[in-house]
């Protein structure tokens, strides 16, 4: 049997998919969920092998609730976004369906997910979707990151500075500091140029925090962030840093 | 002789009050003359003679005028125009009297002592009529500038009124028609009635874009049509309140101003939060105001109301500052974990 889980904040668009599923006897839904927190709940619980996933949900969307998972499953997002937004991913994803979407769509989305769960490789498609998905305008606002088995939503706002630390970046705020599993380029693309800038090759800082820049050495500088830290700035990082405070 | 002239005149197209001036100045400028000595005929015939290519000359200076305006600062070369023409006029009027008066006394010489008198006398209205011709054009000019100006701004203005009253978000009508899909397979009456709905709600969009105000209780009406589609889209999640004074029931609002602001607030509920959201909406009239209070619960830890409140309270505040030139008129704060909107529209009854 194949496990199923639905994801909409809608029920009737839930419903929708539970209809369409009717006809394959092979597929079991194996839970409905409203959120992503519940989402990640049941994912843990049932380990689908196939996601019906909403992009626009209650506090973390889609994107985000993926990547707090370790192994994704394969992912079929339902969503009613225009066809502008979606074209970042839309050589990625497994298959997306557009709201409101037929019945002859939606068998066309599950042959083509049968195809790839045939070869049972659906990893590294879903890596590529997480990827161009950081593109989405839908995540500067915030990043989600998980401690023990609590998640945290970070508004960017309250970002301090961001510092490479081995394979993670440790996130810095007032309240403290989280790792997540991504790169500083990573971060540089998806953070606002306008609000965050990258200083050094292992530090970004949020630029409203900046109180202070003082000269270091030879050819470096550093800066005096209004929380209190230190934070040193490269030769390339202080030409941005002229740019944007000129 | 004078049906010629008449039909040279008519061709011409002069104002008639122009004839009347031409004839009132010939007949001056022949008093004049006998007032001088000269006789009448005498006087007639030169006043006739100077007159009539005195008008030629405005004539053709106006023509000049027509291809070549001077700017702003190049008045000089209006004056050398106008004395270029008038010694034009000198020669020509003199050569002409000479030629009819031959030697009869008032023929005079060529350079006669009242040489400059005649001068200065055609100096004088050949320069007035250029003034008034480059000072009504420049006139009619700027006046053609104000009309075009005030009329792109007003074109302006009601294109973007317009499109703000448009901006109807295409995720509730696709996220509506997927609901509809559903209802379909489960409940079809169910269905036909939220396609109903919907489309009395569009066509209230569609209907409401000329009539500018409309009552608060109209407005509501439409309102009422958005929340019940929004409701079955999210079921229980989403609650609300309407709470309206008998007072405001009758006031006047602009046109499709609430249902942006309840969009909003509703996305905000819905999407900051886990649980159900409710929705308070609430009208008071004082004082000539009416306010309209729209209240939504958010996490104060993860949002920041400040930023990100949407794109739909920009449109209306700007909807707002083109319809009543203020930019007070929507207000925004957080308290504790409710987001409030407070919008004032004045009443002029």
């Amino acid at each position: 049997m194949i496990k199923a889980i639905i994801i909409d904040d809608e029920p009737l668009a839930r419903t929708l998919v539970k209809e369409y599923l009717a006809s394959y006897t092979d597929i079991e839904v194996k839970a409905e969920c409203n959120d992503g927190f519940e989402g990640l709940k049941a994912i843990q619980e049932h380990q689908p092998d196939l996601l019906f996933l909403d992009i626009q949900m209650p506090k973390i969307n889609g994107f985000e609730m993926l990547e707090l998972l370790d192994h994704p499953p394969a992912v079929i997002f339902t969503t009613a976004f225009d066809e502008y937004a979606i074209r970042a991913f839309d050589n990625h994803a497994v298959d997306y369906l557009l709201k409101p979407f037929s019945k002859e769509r939606f068998d066309k989305a599950l042959e083509k997910w049968k195809a790839i769960y045939a070869q049972k490789d659906t990893r590294p498609a879903l890596k590529e979707v997480m990827e161009t998905a950081s593109h989405s305008p839908l995540q500067r606002e915030r990043i989600v990151v998980k401690s023990g088995s609590s998640i945290i939503v970070i508004p960017v706002d309250d970002i301090l500075y961001l510092e490479a630390a081995d394979d993670f970046v440790k996130i810095h705020t007032r309240k403290g500091h989280w790792l997540k599993n991504k790169t500083m380029a990573h971060f540089e693309q998806q953070l606002d140029p306008g609000r965050f800038i990258r200083v050094h090759r292992s530090y970004m800082v949020n630029i409203s925090e900046i109180t202070r820049l003082d000269p270091y050495e030879k050819d470096s500088h550093i800066l005096l962030l209004k929380s209190g830290e230190n934070i040193p700035v490269s030769k390339s990082g202080m030409i941005k840093l002229k740019e944007i405070l000129s | 002789m004078t049906v010629n002239f008449l039909s040279i005149y008519k061709k011409s197209r002069v104002p008639s009050w122009i004839l009347g001036v031409w004839i009132l100045w010939t007949g001056l400028y022949t008093w004049v003359a006998t007032e001088m000595g000269f006789d009448l005929r005498v006087a007639l015939i030169d006043s006739l003679i100077s007159n009539i290519l005195l008008a030629a000359a405005s004539f053709l200076l106006i023509n000049i005028l027509k291809y070549y305006t001077p700017g702003k600062g190049r008045y000089i070369n209006l004056v050398a125009l106008t004395i270029a023409i008038t010694l034009l006029w000198y020669v020509s009027s003199r050569a002409i009297m000479l030629y009819v008066l031959k030697t009869e006394i008032g023929a005079g010489p060529f350079w006669g002592k009242d040489f400059p008198v005649r001068l200065a006398i055609a100096f004088l209205v050949l320069g007035c009529v250029a003034l008034v011709y480059v000072l009504v054009g420049t006139m009619e000019d700027r006046e053609i500038q104000i009309h075009r100006k005030s009329d792109a701004e007003k074109l302006a203005r009601e294109a973007e009124l317009f499109r703000l009253q448009q901006q109807l978000q295409p995720h509730f009508l696709f996220n509506s028609l997927n609901s509809i899909s559903a209802l379909v397979g489960s409940d079809p009456t169910q269905a036909r009635k939220m396609i109903q709905q919907l489309s009395e709600f569009l066509r209230g969009t569609l209907k409401k874009d000329d009539q500018q105000l409309i009552s608060l209780e109209d407005e509501l009406h439409q309102l009422r049509l958005y929340l019940d589609i929004e409701k079955i889209r999210f079921g229980h999640r989403l609650q609300t309140e309407i709470d309206i004074s008998e007072s405001a029931k009758s006031a006047t609002i602009p046109a499709l101003l609430l249902q942006p602001i309840v969009e909003n607030a509703i996305k905000f509920g819905l999407y900051d939060t886990i649980g159900q959201v409710l929705i308070r909406i609430k009208a008071t009239r004082e004082n000539n105001q009416l306010q309209v209070t729209v209240s939504n619960p958010f996490d104060p830890e993860t949002a920041s109301p400040t930023r990100g409140t949407g794109f739909g309270l920009a449109s209306v505040q700007r909807r707002l500052y083109l319809l009543f030139g203020r930019n007070d008129i929507v207000q925004t704060f957080a308290r504790e974990n409710q987001f409030v909107t407070t919008i004032i529209i004045p009443q002029h009854d």
